[in-house]
């Protein structure tokens, strides 16, 4: 392209003209004032979201800690006045015969279905990350169980696990297997809402651990191919080592996640038999809402536990984001 | 080649076919009969097939679904009001302390939503806030409001800087460059945040059940759990309003699919 000079110095001298008049080089006071009053703007955005978290997130939970150190019947909601009880109803918490079986629930449900979500997420990121046919739409279709609503995946459980006309037990006694009592029996109750949960979350697992085979650069597997290294071989060498940063987040997500898990459990069995699939959310539940005379401050006691528990993990969590985004 | 793909799409086909099976399940028991309810082995296709459980979420389910629908359009708007500002706020404009906040949002994700119900119940209580609708819409926002920020930060932060010094120079203030430049290119994350929030608002149940179980206005995950809690024989007008529950979630799936993956992606793996 050729362009003479006096349409060269036009255009310099117009854009000069432009730039010159509207904005001369700020002196260093005026950068701070601007800097000063750019403050305020980014604070002024950031102030709706301030207020609500103080007033519907910090007042709740306070409102939480509060209900834990007095001791609240029914009789104080209306008086507006509960005699405080310090640590008693921690106390008390830990010394029911609920407790260790809660907790020990919420171990094994939370670790068992974490680790088969994502073994199976993984497996099915690894299967789909190979091109083939319809593989994206298979893909699409693998999220549904995630966006239906929990109550929906729950009752269609409720109903294929079954004693008496499920389909699960219809399988089972096609070959030749008697009848569970998945529901019912207290030595099923939690295998069957682990099945349901693990069948929910492994969308979740799936799309994660995609995305983070997409971020390996296909010319390091290419070139352990070239250098003789099997697919068993360049999955555990190569591609499992490079996603141990996304696997360390998808794991920690999953936990914090698994934890909360009440919806699926309160329609299956509602922490039943006795207490055989009660988990800390459950209890807390329960406790809370579960019965004509609440109490309130147990509730609020085992969900504070249930915090604790939640928030020592969320701090690994970020230890591990931080030391992700500093490599 | 050519052959070991097509062995591959029949094994995805395959996975998926099991995957599916508890869906494809709910709606073949919302067709069965509840004569053939019980029957064993039961009728793997709705053979003999009957609608009259949709006939029964028609008649009763419907104030429900309307009930939800509002619950849902509110928490979008007001996780959209608070959330899109925060993320600009965030991504552009550096406020000191903006860590600190990010690091707030992200613990706030990780609170069980029994805890926030206790306290929500609470406060209702006295505010006299229970069984009401802009009540259920608060607490559900509680859901998405944090997610939002975070989504919008990180999705704001890749608007090249460019735009918003080119909207400066030309005089325009913060408000004027976000109306005007970040709210029209920012589409996508508007999408995914409308639609992780219509979603997450339209499945809750814990907060529905404890702060709005003797509403007048019920979303419609207490319409299903009421005939299951009335321990109703007739599954097929449970799984009926189960399919019909699911219809947002499909529509979601085909429509924005897309953002559906980049919003999962976005919330766990920051970019």
């Amino acid at each position: 392209m050729k362009t003479t000079t006096a349409e060269r110095s036009r255009a310099r001298s117009a854009a000069r003209h432009r730039d010159g008049a509207a904005k001369p080089a700020p002196s260093r006071a005026l950068r701070a004032r601007l800097r000063r009053s750019s403050q305020w703007a980014a604070w002024g955005f950031i102030a709706p979201v301030l207020i609500y978290l103080v007033l519907f997130y910090a007042y709740p939970l306070y409102r939480n800690l509060d209900l834990s150190l007095r001791s609240y019947t029914v009789a104080s909601f209306v008086s507006g006045d509960a005699p405080f009880a310090g640590l008693a109803n921690y106390e008390n918490v830990i010394k029911n015969p609920t407790f260790l079986p809660a907790l020990l629930n919420t171990a094994i449900f939370t670790f068992v279905s974490i680790a088969f979500q994502f073994a199976i997420g993984l497996a099915l990121a690894v299967f789909f990350y190979r091109t083939f046919r319809l593989s994206a739409t298979l893909r699409a279709l693998f999220l549904v169980p995630w966006l239906l609503p929990l109550l929906v995946s729950a009752s269609t459980w409720s109903w294929m696990l079954n004693s008496d006309s499920g389909i699960v037990n219809s399988f089972l006694h096609a070959l030749g297997i008697g009848q569970v009592d998945w529901l019912t029996s207290p030595s099923w109750s939690l295998a069957a809402v682990l099945i349901a949960n693990i069948w929910i979350g492994i969308p979740f697992n799936l799309v994660i651990m995609y995305s983070g085979l997409q971020s390996i650069s296909p010319d390091v597997l290419e070139a352990a191919a070239i250098d003789g290294a099997g697919g068993w071989q360049r999955f555990w060498r190569i591609t499992f080592p490079l996603l141990r940063p996304v696997s360390a987040i998808t794991l920690l997500l999953g936990f914090v996640y698994t934890l909360k898990v009440f919806d699926i459990i309160w329609i299956m069995t509602r922490g039943g038999p006795a207490t055989s699939s009660t988990t800390l959310a459950i209890w807390s539940y329960q406790l809370g809402f579960g019965s004509l005379l609440p109490d309130f401050s147990s509730a609020a006691a085992v969900g504070n536990v249930l915090i604790i528990i939640a928030v020592v993990f969320a701090l690994v969590y970020i230890r591990a984001r931080n030391r992700l985004e500093s490599t | 080649m050519r052959r070991r793909a097509w062995w591959l799409t029949a094994i995805g086909v395959l996975l998926t076919a099991v995957m599916l099976f508890p869906v494809y399940w709910m709606i073949n028991v919302s067709l069965t009969k509840t004569a053939n309810m019980r029957k064993s082995p039961p009728n793997l296709i709705p053979v003999d097939g009957t609608l009259a459980g949709y006939t029964v979420v028609l008649h009763q389910q419907l104030p429900y679904l309307g009930t939800s629908l509002l619950v849902g359009a509110g928490t979008v708007a007001l996780t959209l009001v608070l959330a899109a500002p925060a993320g600009f706020s965030l991504a552009k404009l550096h406020p000191r302390g903006g860590g600190a906040l990010s690091f707030v949002l992200l613990i706030a994700q990780m609170i069980p939503a029994i805890i926030m119900a206790m306290g929500f119940y609470v406060i209702y209580l006295r505010l006299g806030l229970l069984n009401s609708v802009w009540g259920l819409i608060l607490a559900d926002s509680t859901i998405a409001v944090p997610f939002g920020v975070l989504i919008f930060t990180a999705f704001m932060s890749r608007i090249p800087d460019e735009l918003v010094q080119a909207a400066t120079i030309d005089g325009a203030g913060p408000l004027r460059t976000f109306f005007a430049i970040i709210v029209p290119v920012s589409r996508n994350a508007v999408v995914t945040v409308s639609l992780f929030a219509f979603l997450w608002a339209w499945s809750d149940f814990l907060f529905a059940n404890t702060l709005d179980g003797g509403g007048s206005m019920q979303p419609i995950t207490l319409g299903i759990y009421s005939y299951i809690g009335n321990n109703n024989q007739q599954w097929n007008a449970i799984m009926a309003t189960a399919v019909v529950a699911s219809v947002p979630a499909a529509v979601l799936l085909v429509v924005a699919q897309r953002y559906v993956a980049a919003g999962v992606t976005a919330g766990a793996v920051k970019d």
